[in-house]
């Protein structure tokens, strides 16, 4: 498993070099250095000279990716691309073309990003499957059809809808809770979770719930289930100890994969609900066309996402001993 | 029920959510949704937001209103705005008095205010400093015994609790001194550092003796030193030197009248050296431990808290000079109760909170109920907030007045504008022939597009009709019969009229574009208006503008584009029709009548003439105009310019847009102020009318809660007892014993 393992960590080598230079293509295809000094200098009395030393001090006053002006490997070193490119292989994700620390600010947005999508994750994780195994075991009834319907309702609602819905029921009419906010101290915290979690979970049950269902139904038609049954064992037990482990493997590839983007947050949600994470810093850096946000954000998300494949391979040795990883 | 009290397991779950019920039917009686800690109720707070995280709050760099709003409350500049007085009227801020301003010529010998321009050499302000002005309590004023710096060189467990939202605040013991002159200097000598990149550089170069050279030394000292930090007191400046601890000459080459406005703005404020240091120490340079980000002044309020991305919190100065509410104001400012604090010690509260928010919708809520004290009104509020009689007259709707919201209007010191690029052939014309077939097609399609009618459908009335390029609050802007677009308007009983569309069509026709037709080609007349738009919302603008122009047979052609590429046709000329906009940087008719001077041409000189507009008349009455003291004789050569711009219509002189802002009631000595931001040392809040009414508003309504998960057990009732039905069941439902 460990040569398996180091294998997948080499390839994610490439992929991430690859992945760099695409963002850093379509970026610049975009946007020249010049329209990014613009940007960040503003649009009252910014003077060529004012452009030319902002780009001097980050840096953006060498080509893209040759150096035509230099001789020998410098070509390719002193160039934008291999600059900006290097330090994050390191894992210096360097400063926002305002001035900020972009490490300090990820670490500084992962809790908040982190403390909506986990319980999101956790809590509606547990209710889909739950729900999708209850529609299992009465599938074919009143309960099944009707629940499908609800849950075709809830797909067929845009989320934007839950969230002004949410906070204005139980936040402006009701008022149990407040619309927007957020703090630091987790024992204040959690009233401004309370919402958000619940919008979130509303949100994404319905497909979930019959994504899930279908992968259940899927199952319960197989010869070992028959088998189970036949041994004359109770449907729930069938249902959770048979149907539910094997249902797992599709889920888990669906699930697995997006643990490690958690901490990258939503960006809806906290923007409506005024929390202060991840979940817009990339959009936020696009419309500021800030280069060094968007790779670092680009990268961090591509690591991210391959860290998540691998434990999705992991995870399906752990539900299924039939597989073995090479 | 029977069902459920026969299983121990559901009869507890039962008696959970009675507990629940119980408790959301009577629980404690505060308010649920308060966002703010629950120490902080029935304080002297004010609870305002923030939408755009602030980028820079050096002063040397911020130059837009979201930033200002932060760092005009923590620096001084040398003067300030009156708070009350209009027209905006400069006062001392930090000085004993106003500046003294002397001319001097080539040889250095002093001349006469009144002195030609062209003799004037060299200008000097001279600029004495209240004994009494000290800085907010930071540590890179903390002293070790033997007087050297405490906070020098931060340890790593220094620079991790700096790291904190509380910033240096976390540093025991911070210290403070008094300001003196050299800190102004040292920040007159910032705007030249390479690294800190200030926007005013390259126009205060042209003026202060000195500056331009000042940047090469840095620049030499940077190269010499890369990555250190550098001394600038090392360095010297002519143009600005203190002659003592509390006398401050700037010089200036020639003379520049508008430069006592610059004085009122954040790019003068002090920065005393050993902040700059503090800041530029290497164990902060990786972290974003700023001067950009954690400013340090002598201003009413410090910064306590910084989270750009939630929340922003400044607490009281206690350093703060003895400053005091003004006592006198316009006539009505009596009746408004703007006069009740008067003499009172500034500030007037103890903390602002600014929270973020992103988003309108949430924004306008928490203002509804109590959490933030004053708000703007967007689109989507308006029909909400406001009323408008039948007279005419804004008022805020029945509910809101009911909740003691009031509202303030003010017409900005802005001016919107859609511009020709008089280097286009059509609108602009090379020859004299095209020019003047040009000048007859601006000058229709300035009647034609009914301002009036855009700003009642998109603005819900929240601007005034463009009659020039100066705004009103602007010296030279005259209302009434005086003061309107002869061109584009008649005076009739007491009112602007706008032409009729048959003259619009009558000057197109002049212009040989009868009925939007070539008088000798028949080729039909298409206009390309550049535009960043594209959103839905402004596909309606689109359209409505695109019929305005068919009424005179003028097709329009909207070329949607990005910010960038905009700039770019802006700059390269091969922009047509665009809309833009100009905010007041302070209020004098230089500062808008500038965006029409040869001189300032965008495509020949890089300026922000972006109509690339040329008049030599214009030009020459614009040279003499700003040397000119407001009065009489300056108004005439100003009605003169605006007679040329009118007639010659490089813009169709779009709005002046109109500031609507909403209050609560326990919101006190609020009063909009277009040209100032360091406002809020003047306002007061009752805290103990907030919160009575806060809790009266925000009583937590339980019982439909209640009802909702009562709701939800009825529904999942049946499921339970289904599932409780065929749980021990096997496939053909015969009861099993599992093992």
């Amino acid at each position: 498993m460990l040569r398996y393992l180091l294998r997948r960590v080499l390839y994610a080598v490439p992929i991430l070099i690859g992945v760099n230079l695409i963002t850093f293509a379509l970026f610049f295809m975009v946007n020249s250095p010049d329209d990014m000094a613009r940007m960040q200098l503003g649009v009252k009395r910014v003077t060529p000279e004012a452009i030319q030393q902002w780009k001097a001090a980050r840096g953006y006053d060498k080509p893209l990716f040759f150096n035509e002006s230099v001789e020998g490997l410098r070509t390719v070193t002193e160039t934008i691309f291999y600059e900006k490119s290097v330090t994050l292989f390191a894992g210096e994700f360097g400063r926002s073309e305002d001035g900020r620390a972009i490490g300090q600010e990820i670490r500084e947005r992962m809790g908040p990003s982190l403390a909506i999508a986990l319980p999101t994750f956790i809590v509606g994780l547990g209710l889909t499957i739950s729900l999708a195994l209850l529609l299992v075991l009465f599938r074919g009834t009143w309960l099944d059809r009707t629940g499908v319907v609800i849950c075709v309702g809830l797909m067929s609602i845009s989320s934007l809808f839950f969230i002004i819905g949410g906070q204005f029921v139980f936040a402006r009419v009701l008022k149990l809770v407040p619309i927007s906010g957020y703090d630091s101290n987790p024992w204040v915290a959690w009233h401004f979770l309370v919402l958000p979690v619940a919008v979130s979970i509303v949100a994404g049950l319905g497909g979930s719930t019959r994504w899930y269902r279908t992968l259940f139904l899927e199952e319960i038609g197989r010869d070992y289930v028959r088998t189970a049954r036949a041994k004359g064992l109770s449907e729930t037990r069938v249902l959770f100890q048979h149907v539910l482990r094997n249902g797992l493997i599709p889920i888990l590839t669906g699930i697995v994969v997006v643990i490690p983007s958690l901490f990258l947050g939503s960006l809806l949600i906290e923007s409506f609900f005024g929390i202060p994470g991840l979940g817009s810093y990339t959009i936020d850096a696009i419309a500021a066309q800030d280069f060094a946000v968007v790779r670092a954000m680009v990268f961090l998300g591509s690591v991210l996402y391959l860290i998540g494949l691998m434990l999705t391979d992991l995870s399906y040795t752990l539900v299924d001993p039939r597989i073995r990883l090479k | 029920m029977v069902f459920l009290c026969n299983f121990p397991r559901w009869r507890s779950l039962l008696w959970s959510v009675v507990v629940l019920a119980g408790f959301l039917l009577t629980g404690c009686g505060s308010e649920w949704n308060d966002p703010y800690p629950a120490n902080e109720r029935g304080s002297n707070r004010l609870y305002t937001s923030f939408s755009e995280r602030p980028k820079h709050l050096d002063p040397a760099v911020s130059y837009s209103n979201s930033e200002i709003g932060f760092i005009a409350q923590i620096y001084e500049p040398p003067l300030q705005y009156h708070y009350l007085k209009r027209p905006y009227t400069l006062i001392p801020a930090t000085l004993e008095e106003m500046p003294q301003i002397r001319f001097y010529d080539k040889a250095g010998r002093p001349l006469s205010e009144s002195a030609p321009v062209d003799q004037v050499a060299r200008t000097v302000y001279h600029l004495k400093l209240r004994g009494d002005v000290r800085y907010q309590p930071h540590p890179a004023f903390s002293l070790n015994d033997d007087g050297s710096p405490r906070y020098m060189n931060l340890d790593a467990g220094q620079v991790r609790a700096v790291q904190s939202a509380i910033g240096p605040m976390a540093l025991a013991d911070p210290g403070s001194r008094l300001l003196t002159a050299h800190d102004y200097v040292y920040q007159i000598k910032r705007l030249a550092h390479p690294s800190v990149q200030s926007p005013i550089f390259g126009m205060m170069s042209e003026h202060i003796l000195g500056l331009e050279p000042l940047a090469d030394q840095i620049r030499a000292a940077l190269a010499a030193q890369p990555g250190h930090w550098i001394d600038l007191d090392t360095l010297p400046l002519p143009g600005a030197i203190a002659l003592d601890d509390r006398t401050l000459e700037i010089t200036l080459n020639g003379k520049y009248p508008q430069f006592i406005y610059w004085l009122a703005m954040n790019f003068f404020a002090p920065v005393p050296r050993e902040v700059d240091q503090f800041y530029g120490q290497p164990a902060l340079r990786r972290t974003n431990v700023q001067l950009d980000t954690w400013p340090v002044g002598t201003g009413a309020y410090m910064m306590v808290r910084n989270n750009p991305n939630a929340r922003i919190v400044l607490a009281r100065n206690p350093n703060f000079h003895d400053e005091r509410y003004p006592c006198e104001g316009e006539p009505g400012d009596v009746a408004a109760g703007l006069l009740a604090s008067c003499d009172a010690r500034l500030p007037l509260i103890d903390r602002v909170v600014f929270s973020r928010e992103k988003e309108s919708l949430p924004y306008w809520n928490k203002f509804l109920q109590g959490y933030y004290d004053e708000s703007g009104i967007s689109s989507d509020s308006f029909d909400q907030a406001i009323r408008v009689t039948v007279t005419g007259d804004v008022n805020v709707s029945p509910t809101m007045a009911k909740q003691g919201i009031q509202l303030q209007t003010a017409v900005r010191t802005s001016v919107y504008y859609m511009g020709f690029n008089m280097l286009d052939p059509v609108v602009g014309g090379r020859s004299a022939e095209e020019q003047r077939r040009a000048k007859l097609l601006r000058q229709a399609l300035s009647i034609a597009l009914d301002q009036e009618e855009f700003i009642s459908i998109f603005l819900n009335g929240r601007g005034q009709p463009g009659m020039g390029p100066l705004p009103p609050g602007i010296f030279g802007h005259l209302q009434g019969e005086a003061g309107i677009n002869p061109v584009v308007y008649t005076w009739k009983d007491g009112a602007a009229q706008r032409r009729s569309l048959k003259e619009a069509k009558a000057l197109l026709a002049q212009a040989g574009w009868r009925d939007g037709r070539d008088a000798r080609s028949g080729r039909p007349l298409v206009l390309n208006l550049d535009t960043t738009s594209g959103g839905l919302g402004d596909k309606s603008t689109m359209d409505w503008l695109s019929r305005q122009m068919a009424q005179l047979g003028i097709q329009l052609v909207v070329r949607s584009t990005d910010f960038n590429r905009f700039q770019e046709k802006l700059r390269k000329g091969s922009a047509q029709l665009y809309f833009l906009g100009w905010n007041a940087d302070y209020p004098d008719p230089e500062n808008f009548f500038f965006l029409l001077y040869g001189p300032e041409s965008k495509v020949a000189h890089g300026g922000e003439n972006t109509a690339n507009y040329h008049n030599p008349e214009f030009d020459r009455l614009f040279r003499i105009m700003k040397n000119m003291p407001n009065g009489p004789a300056r108004q005439a050569v100003i009605d003169s310019m605006l007679k040329l711009v009118r007639e010659d219509a490089p813009w169709i002189y779009w709005f002046y847009p109109k500031t609507y802002v909403l209050r609560h009631g326990w919101l006190n000595n609020y009063k909009l102020n277009n040209v100032a931001s360091n406002t809020l040392k003047y306002q007061r809040i009752d805290a103990a009318q907030r919160e009575t009414l806060r809790q009266q508003w925000n009583q937590p309504l339980r019982w439909p809660f209640a009802v909702l998960l009562a709701g939800m057990l009825v529904l999942l009732w049946p499921a339970i007892r289904a599932y409780r039905s065929r749980a021990g069941l096997d496939a053909f439902g015969q009861k099993v014993r599992d093992s």
